[in-house]
């Protein structure tokens, strides 16, 4: 197809819909970094709590205020350490975390005046700061001799690593992927990790020493949990959630009905936005942030008409009122109470029928009317699964764990997404991973 | 609208705002600005002898102190007295003022502690036409090396005599400007009015090093390396200002002595409580320097519906009017008790009443889990630092306690007469109460 003359109007699934300097544009930074200016005055608002509510609800219990202050008195590389003392991806997290549900939500100042003080934004000054300055903060403890595999590069197996490389034990990540990061790489929106911070980030990580990574090996299938047991004193599991649930809806195999995962994936690895097809018609079933991050991102490649359906009310949606703000303002249709019945097409999808839904508290019930929506391109954004359990011991549909992590298995620790605790956010595995190193390196002290 | 009009010794201005002698006031173009944007008089900046200008430096002449989103808190400077040539401006003042009858124009003047060098300057301000003099004998840096400024203004005797030689070369108001870097503030006051001096103004700037640059180890404001003190001024040294005012309002010596009121007045706010405490009028420097000369307009809008409010029709009804209660310690009323009292409606829960009481003060704050912030009374001594560091106005309170009750920290009923400590039973040197 010839990309160059398309334009959003341009029926099907094509590239270039719009101009590269447009496209540029879109998926710039959605936060522009602060200048030192900004900082300071962005940072002279932190009250400087006592037992501060943001810090209860970071999941990682990042000292907020203290960080704050660093920064406002002249040292953001102190700001950096006492982010990265508690969150080694406190770079990713500044940019992916939705702050608006958690620290800036529980800030006095929105409380007080609706308008939080932006932590986030001065987390990623400061730790933007350190790690432009510094090839990495963190020395390693004598060798303990110790070695520990843990599976999956994503933040969950990244924090867990950085933290038991620091108590001087050696790990082997290994990783189903070509390259490290997990959903970091591969699974953020793009105009949230911009300039490839997700691999930079990782580089610097390593700079801790004593990881070694191994990549294509995935659990279940080239990996076995036994080998590992056996092999190493330890594994942690954090090999997120790989698969996607199906719709259950016919027509679902359609020609343009696709996993949202894998289109922001493509958005994450290709070196040219431009060459990047998206549909004209774009329709996103599903409730949660990748569906708007798919529907977002939809927009702002060029589709003329981006709907996300989502079968619950707005109340229900997990995306964060900040998300749907952003979406619509994207230009991007919010339309609740539709759950997808058939998708239409004579082999391509044309057009996608749902039907309305309502809840009367008994459970959500279809009301048998339904509405068509023209759609030339479908993406599936309700939620992932776990591949493989390993024959861990499950709770749900997640590896069940207790304590900081601890499986079934002795010996085997679990965190992030793919683990039965705490939401399915970066920031949450992140800690998820550190507190299972914690408990790993006293289980290998004892 | 109430009438702000003032008159201060017999000289006349629409309101009591005047910007004190500084760089504000060193000319023409500068004066005729603050005129047009609304203010009432000058303090034209201070004019040395005849004879070669004095120089100042060619570096940074001002340091500062910031609050939170800089907010300039503190300003010094190392300025000295003009370094134009007298000749020039005197005749500016003689324009100005003929130009600006309504505006009050006050010479700022500063020569050797000779009798001589006030003879021969004083007709020649006269002649200006200028409303009044404003001897400078408190400018703490520069000048007071030779002899002058803060010099002056440190010994008693010199200012009475130099007041006196004043009075007597000169027929218009003199009013003396004080400096604080000194230990009693009523000393040199009572020596003016002694000299014969109409009013004093103060305070001048205070003795200060703002800041040191930790790089290269200078004192800021930093001049190739090096520092000198400078005068302090601003917000900041509000407090010491009032404080001097209200010594020399309520000494003995010294009540009734008029007096303009200096030190960082930024707001109307400002100047009502200067003028509260005594002062006929207020002169204003650091907050014109920092936003121009546009404040006071807020300044007059601000005092005149606050007085329309309170149903004063002059500036004259409030002069003094906080005077009365400004007292030792030793007179105040020991049975007064009092509670913090927090306003959950209003908190924001910060915990930043709670960190400060727990921490550094009397541990009367209780904190619960879900962060409710309450006050053990039991524990409560009415300190108020709670309600100082609490960033919400008027989230805590101080609650006074009724005659009759019983305070739970002391378990004593609150008394209704007033009793101080000059009749305290655990004051060796207590009276009998008459």
């Amino acid at each position: 197809m010839s990309s160059t003359q398309n334009t959003p109007m341009t029926p099907g699934i094509v590239s270039g819909r719009l101009p590269a300097d447009a496209i540029a544009d879109n998926f710039d930074d959605l936060h522009a970094p602060y200048a030192p200016h900004e900082a300071a005055v962005a940072a002279d608002r932190c009250y400087f709590c006592y037992d501060a509510p943001c810090v209860t609800a970071c999941p990682t219990d990042i000292d907020i205020p203290l960080f704050i202050r660093q920064i406002s008195t002249g040292t953001p590389e102190a700001a950096a350490k006492t982010i990265f003392d508690q969150n080694i991806l406190g770079g990713m997290c500044a940019r992916v975390c939705p702050t608006e549900d958690l620290c800036e939500q529980a800030c006095v100042r929105e409380l007080a005046e609706g308008k939080p003080v932006e932590i986030g934004r001065l987390q990623r000054h400061a730790t933007d700061t350190l790690m432009a300055k510094q090839s990495h903060p963190y020395d390693r403890a004598p060798s303990t001799g110790k070695a520990v595999a843990v599976v999956g590069a994503g933040p969950a197996g990244l924090a867990c690593a950085h933290r038991l490389a620091m108590h001087g034990h050696d790990v082997k990540i290994y990783d189903a992927a070509d390259k490290p990061g997990g959903l970091n790489e591969f699974g953020i929106a793009a105009y949230k990790s911009t300039d490839n911070f997700a691999a930079a980030e990782v580089d610097w990580l390593l700079g801790i020493g004593g990881i070694t990574m191994k990549y294509g090996e995935k659990l279940g299938d080239n990996l076995s949990l036994d080998a590992l047991a056996d092999a190493y004193d330890a594994v942690f599991i954090g090999v997120g959630l790989g698969g996607v649930n199906a719709l259950r809806s016919d027509g679902e195999d359609k020609d343009g009905v696709r996993d949202a995962v894998d289109f922001i994936s493509d958005l994450r690895q290709t070196s040219d936005l431009t060459s990047l097809p998206v549909g004209r018609d774009v329709v996103v079933i599903g409730g949660g942030m990748t569906a708007v991050d798919a529907a977002v991102q939809s927009k702002l490649l060029g589709a003329q008409n981006v709907t996300i359906a989502y079968r619950r009310g707005r109340d229900a949606m997990s995306a964060s009122a900040y998300e749907q703000d952003l979406a619509a303002s994207k230009g991007v249709h919010l339309m609740f109470n539709a759950q997808p019945v058939a998708i239409h097409g004579n082999g391509a999808v044309r057009e996608i029928e749902l039907e309305y839904t309502s809840d009367d508290g008994t459970g959500l019930k279809g009301t048998g009317e339904t509405v068509s929506l023209r759609a030339d391109q479908v993406f599936k954004a309700i939620g992932q699964t776990l591949e493989t359990s390993a024959d861990l011991a499950l709770e749900g549909r997640k590896i069940a764990v207790t304590g900081a992590g601890r499986t079934s298995r002795d010996g085997v620790w679990a965190g992030g997404d793919c683990a039965s605790c705490g939401d399915d956010l970066t920031v949450t595995a992140v800690a998820e991973g550190r507190d299972a190193a914690e408990d790993i390196h006293a289980a290998l002290s004892a | 609208m109430a009438d702000l009009t003032t008159d201060f010794l017999g000289i006349k201005s629409p309101n009591p705002f005047w910007l004190a002698s500084a760089p504000p006031t060193d000319k023409e173009y500068n004066v005729r600005r603050a005129f047009e944007a609304g203010w009432g008089g000058v303090v034209w900046k201070t004019l040395g002898a005849e004879g070669p200008p004095v120089v100042n430096v060619n570096g940074p002449r001002y340091g500062a102190i910031y609050g939170a989103d800089r907010r300039l808190l503190g300003l010094n400077n190392i300025e000295l007295i003009t370094d134009r040539p007298l000749e020039t401006n005197l005749e500016e003042i003689t324009r100005v003022k003929a130009d600006y009858p309504d505006r009050a124009m006050i010479v700022s003047l500063m020569v050797p502690c000779e009798e001589q060098a006030w003879k021969d300057i004083l007709p020649r301000v006269a002649e200006t036409g200028a409303d009044g003099i404003e001897l400078n004998f408190g400018c703490p840096h520069g000048m007071s090396e030779r002899g002058m400024g803060a010099a002056v203004g440190q010994v008693p005797e010199y200012i009475e005599m130099v007041t006196r030689w004043c009075k007597q070369y000169y027929d218009k108001p003199v009013i003396v400007k004080l400096t604080p870097n000194i230990t009693d503030v009523r000393k040199p006051a009572a020596a003016a009015m002694r000299g014969g001096a109409d009013a004093v103004s103060l305070i001048n700037t205070i003795n200060s090093i703002t800041s040191v640059n930790l790089d290269t180890m200078s004192p800021e404001p930093s001049i190739d390396g090096k520092g000198s003190h400078g005068g302090y001024c601003g917000p900041a040294v509000k407090p010491i200002a009032m404080s001097m005012v209200s010594e020399i309002a309520r000494n003995p010596d010294t009540h009734g002595l008029p007096i303009s009121g200096i030190g960082g007045i930024t707001t109307w706010r400002d100047a009502a409580e200067f003028i509260s405490l005594g002062c006929g009028n207020v002169q204003v420097c650091t907050a014109a320097m920092t936003y121009g000369f546009k404040i006071v307009q807020e300044m007059c809008s601000g005092l005149s519906q606050w007085m329309d409010e309170k149903g004063y029709t002059s500036v004259e009804d409030v002069v003094g009017r906080a005077v009365p209660n400004v007292t030792d310690w030793q007179y105040l009323n020991l049975n007064y008790v009092a509670k913090a009292k927090i306003s959950q409606d209003d908190c924001i829960k910060c915990g930043r009443c709670y960190a400060a009481c727990e921490d550094t003060s009397h541990q009367a704050i209780a904190m619960s889990e879900d962060r409710t912030f309450t006050v053990i009374d039991e524990e409560c001594v009415a300190c108020n630092l709670c309600v100082d560091v609490c960033p919400v106005e008027n989230c805590i309170t101080m609650e006074p306690m009724t005659a009759g009750e019983v305070d739970p920290r002391t378990g004593k009923v609150v008394e209704k007469e007033y009793a101080n400590w000059t009749t305290h039973p655990n004051n060796p040197g207590a009276v009998a109460a008459e």
